[in-house]
């Protein structure tokens, strides 16, 4: 297990590295951090001046080498509009995407598993029908349309929820978290519905047809044969079994759960790291979005080693390579 | 006695709550908050939006262009190149210290030290401290533009601003990249309001100055609350569902929807900023034929841009500059006329059309993708053949200072309120030496164009200046240097009871200080 995760490390590093590598060398196709900085009468030469002065008229790799011995310092350059170190920058964000993502993943989990292992025992009633046929109109609505749609009916005819932000936050060593006040809680309503909306159909769909395909093994017609209460069949035995590929599939979905963040942030003017994303790539805050690329990077692979964990713990029989 | 203080307390007892009852809260949604709190840093629409909440200028402009006292309350010339101005008296900051001529003289010559700033102050040497309350403004040639430049001087604290900070930094300081102590420390300036927290790009609030000097102010807001809304709809849909009370920029497509609304009002004022694209002369050797660029200038229906993409919110233009200005005549009228396009073209030698590179922003000026998508169509009639690429502003400066297409998409706000100044950066020939010409990328060149505007720059009699002007005008518009689609308006969606129309002007400063909100 140990030498597991030293090799993770390594790989971890070896990711952020590659990933800041490919972010500096697109950086360049972003546009002049300068022009977002000055006003649009000023001259040429000054801003070669300015440009000078931050170390961007540098060749491409004597930059590079001073960010990864910076970063090795745990330095991440100074984001050009927030005129603050990067990293500060983004922790001060990620509270507001963190929030965001938890609230998705618990809806997700309460909505799918009830209605995926119902769906997969019961295939053939009304309801099971009416489910798939909604999910596959799901998967084909775009997040920021399901969102706008929302804060249409929501805020805009009904005014039942709040449009846009996150409303009151309290300070809690040091974390802003919404979800402590009532104001905070209104405005995650719309924002997590939406982002959730997109993933029920996939999750209800991969529960059921795993759990269908399990129900069909030899091992729960034996347990069946042994009379097991039908329940403990069901949630016990056969879930189980049905856990493993979507744990996998979480894996490789959180990614896209993290990419649609930034949508759902930019319609909802969610202060998150998905909105401050969008608003680098806007102003050509190349320090920031190398920052970021690195931060996600290394969270990607916290989150695909912890999947890989979870796997050996589900099922003994899967081996972690390189343990014994 | 006794019944008069029961009295006099039950008074004070009814006023204040008078006072708490008329309390009064904007909650602002504007697409961008300023980049920072040091109004010198950036010379950007933002930061002068918050200089007019924050500060005061010495003059500001009416919204018929014409220069209104501020904390100068009169001015006059004393010789050809000096002005005085009278200052107001027992104006106190926000620190508590007193407005007085120093802190004038302390401001402009800050302004000089600004990166941004410094262009516009160039002609300035350093003013000259008459008494406690007069101070001469002197420049180095006579300049007639001394008014419209007094609305950028919104005089800093200069106590508050003297010495040095905590980190060991001069507090004057203007610096962009890393620490100062004019973009950390809350601003104290003479402004309605004053700065109470920040959170860049989340949160704004700025609160009443109880000191405020200008007791004829009729404005009655206590607190402002800013948040920027970046995405368009996000920032309708907060303004409809009640969650701001004051939007802009309102997104043309939406119009129709806020008039539709009895709960919000839609507030538009013309603007000065005009939209063109500019014909590359070297690039494109068509564009340097004169009937070409008027052929394009014919060939283009300006008006029906305006109507139909603009949904009314944009004045259609003949010349460049707006109503208002020095330079703007009403016979330099939008030329659409096809027929006459295509005999351009004949003329020209170019009966069969040629093929032209363009490129334009698409997040930069309201609705520019869809402007230049609409260009292409219209010159495609007179058989120009344009490949239009459009990309985000973060990269099309770079590619415009590249010059990296025959026809460019620009558009302009004269710094000065002036004519002189669309000419100086658009329309004058191209030099890196004197930095005239630095935004004319069609490289169009007439020295008489550039010598007036020159000649105009140091003229003080307002009617000859305005000849000149004229002058340079015409001659610009006649030989379609480049093509003028429309000055774009400001917009504002309000809530019902906020009287928005008094309070916004030309140049989409927002006087907040004087907002009523019933």
């Amino acid at each position: 297990m140990f030498a597991f995760i030293i090799r993770r490390a390594i790989q971890a590093i070896m990711v952020m590295i590659i990933i800041s590598l490919i972010g500096f060398l697109v950086q360049q196709s972003l546009g002049d951090p300068i022009r977002d900085m000055v006003g649009i009468s000023v001259s040429l030469e000054e801003r070669d001046i300015l440009r000078t002065k931050m170390g961007l008229n540098d060749p491409q790799l004597v930059q590079f080498f001073r960010f990864i011995k910076n970063a090795a310092q745990g330095d991440l350059g100074i984001s050009y509009f927030h005129n603050k170190p990067a990293l500060d920058v983004i922790f001060k964000k990620a509270p507001a995407t963190i929030e965001l993502v938890f609230i998705t993943l618990v809806l997700i989990l309460l909505i799918t598993f009830p209605i995926g292992i119902h769906t997969a025992i019961y295939p053939d009633t009304k309801f099971a029908k009416y489910v798939l046929g909604f999910s596959t109109i799901g998967v084909a609505i775009p997040v920021f349309l399901t969102a706008i749609a929302l804060i249409y009916v929501f805020s805009v005819e009904l005014q039942w929820l709040p449009s846009y932000g996150r409303g009151k936050t309290v300070n809690l060593w040091g974390w802003e978290t919404g979800l402590l006040t009532w104001d905070g809680l209104k405005h995650l309503v719309l924002p997590s519905i939406s982002l959730t909306s997109l993933f029920l159909p996939l999750y209800i769909r991969l529960i059921r047809s795993e759990m269908m395909e399990v129900l069909e093994t030899e091992y729960i017609k034996f347990a069946w044969a042994k009379g097991l209460k039908k329940h403990r069949v069901w949630l016990i035995h056969a879930l189980k079994n049905t856990l493993l590929p979507i744990i996998t599939v979480f894996g490789v979905e959180f990614g896209m759960l993290f990419a649609f963040t930034i949508l759902t942030e930019k319609v909802f003017q969610w202060q998150g790291m998905g909105f401050m994303f969008l608003e680098a790539v806007e102003r050509a805050d190349t320090a920031l979005l190398v920052a970021y690329l690195v931060v996600v990077g290394m969270m990607f692979v916290v989150i695909n080693t912890i999947v890989d964990i979870t796997y050996g713990v589900i099922n003994p029989t899967v081996r972690i390579a390189g343990t014994k | 006695m006794k019944k008069l203080f029961v009295l006099g307390t039950a008074l004070l007892l009814i006023l204040s709550l008078g006072l708490i009852a008329s309390a009064k809260t904007l909650k602002l949604g504007l697409d961008a908050d300023p980049k920072s709190i040091d109004i010198h840093e950036q010379l950007s629409g933002g930061t002068l939006q918050f200089s007019h909440w924050v500060f005061d200028p010495l003059v500001r402009y009416a919204q018929d262009m014409s220069f209104e006292p501020r904390l100068a309350k009169r001015w006059e010339r004393i010789d050809k190149n000096t002005m005085r101005f009278h200052l107001v008296k027992g104006v106190k900051f926000h620190s508590g210290n007193d407005f007085t001529a120093e802190d004038v003289q302390f401001t402009l010559n800050r302004l000089k030290t600004s990166v941004d700033f410094k262009g516009l102050f160039e002609l300035f040497s350093e003013p000259v401290i008459v008494d406690k309350y007069t101070v001469d403004i002197v420049t180095t040639k006579p300049y007639g533009l001394v008014l419209n430049m007094m609305t950028y001087i919104f005089p800093l604290d200069k106590k508050f601003y003297t010495g040095t900070d905590d980190k060991g930094t001069p507090k004057d300081a203007v610096v962009k990249v890393g620490h100062s102590f004019a973009k950390t420390a809350f601003p104290s300036g003479t402004g309605a309001f004053k700065l109470t927290h920040r959170d860049h790009g989340v949160k704004l609030v700025l609160e009443r100055n109880e000191n405020y000097w200008d007791i004829r102010s009729p404005g009655n807001v206590d607190k402002v609350i800013f948040t920027p809304i970046a995405e368009a709809a996000t920032r309708v849909a907060a303004l409809l569902s009640g969650d701001v009370d004051f939007i802009s920029p309102v997104p043309p497509q939406d119009f129709k929807r806020i008039q539709k609304d009895s709960k919000v009002d839609l507030v538009t004022f013309s603007g000065g900023r005009i939209i063109t694209v500019q014909l590359n002369q070297k690039k494109n050797p068509a564009l340097a034929n004169v009937k070409v660029r008027q052929a394009i200038a014919y060939a283009v229906n300006n008006v029906g841009i305006a109507k139909k993409i603009m949904k009314g919110t944009a004045t259609p233009a003949g010349g460049t500059s707006p109503h208002g200005y020095s330079g703007f005549s009403p016979d330099l009228k939008p030329r659409y006329n096809l027929e006459k396009a295509k005999q351009l073209m004949k003329e020209a030698g170019y009966a069969n059309g040629f093929t032209a590179s363009m490129m334009a922003p698409n997040n930069r000026y309201v609705n520019d993708a869809k402007i230049a998508e609409t260009f292409t169509q219209m010159v495609a009639k007179i058989g120009i053949k344009v490949n239009l690429k459009t990309m985000p502003k973060a990269q099309y400066w770079d590619r415009f200072d590249e010059r990296a297409a025959d026809i460019l998409m620009i558009g302009w706000h004269s710094d000065t309120e002036d004519s002189g100044n669309f000419y100086e950066f658009l329309a004058m020939c191209p030099d890196t030496k004197t930095g005239y010409g630095q935004y004319n990328s069609g490289n169009y060149c007439n020295k008489e164009v550039d010598k007036l505007t020159i000649a105009a720059q140091t003229e003080t009699n307002f009617g000859k200046r305005t000849a000149m002007l004229k002058r340079a005008e015409k001659l610009i518009y006649d030989e379609a240097a480049y093509i003028t689609f429309h000055w774009q308006n400001h917009s504002y969606g309000v809530k019902n009871g906020v009287n928005a129309l008094p309070i916004v002007n030309a140049q989409n400063f927002p006087y907040l200080g004087d907002l009523v909100i019933k």
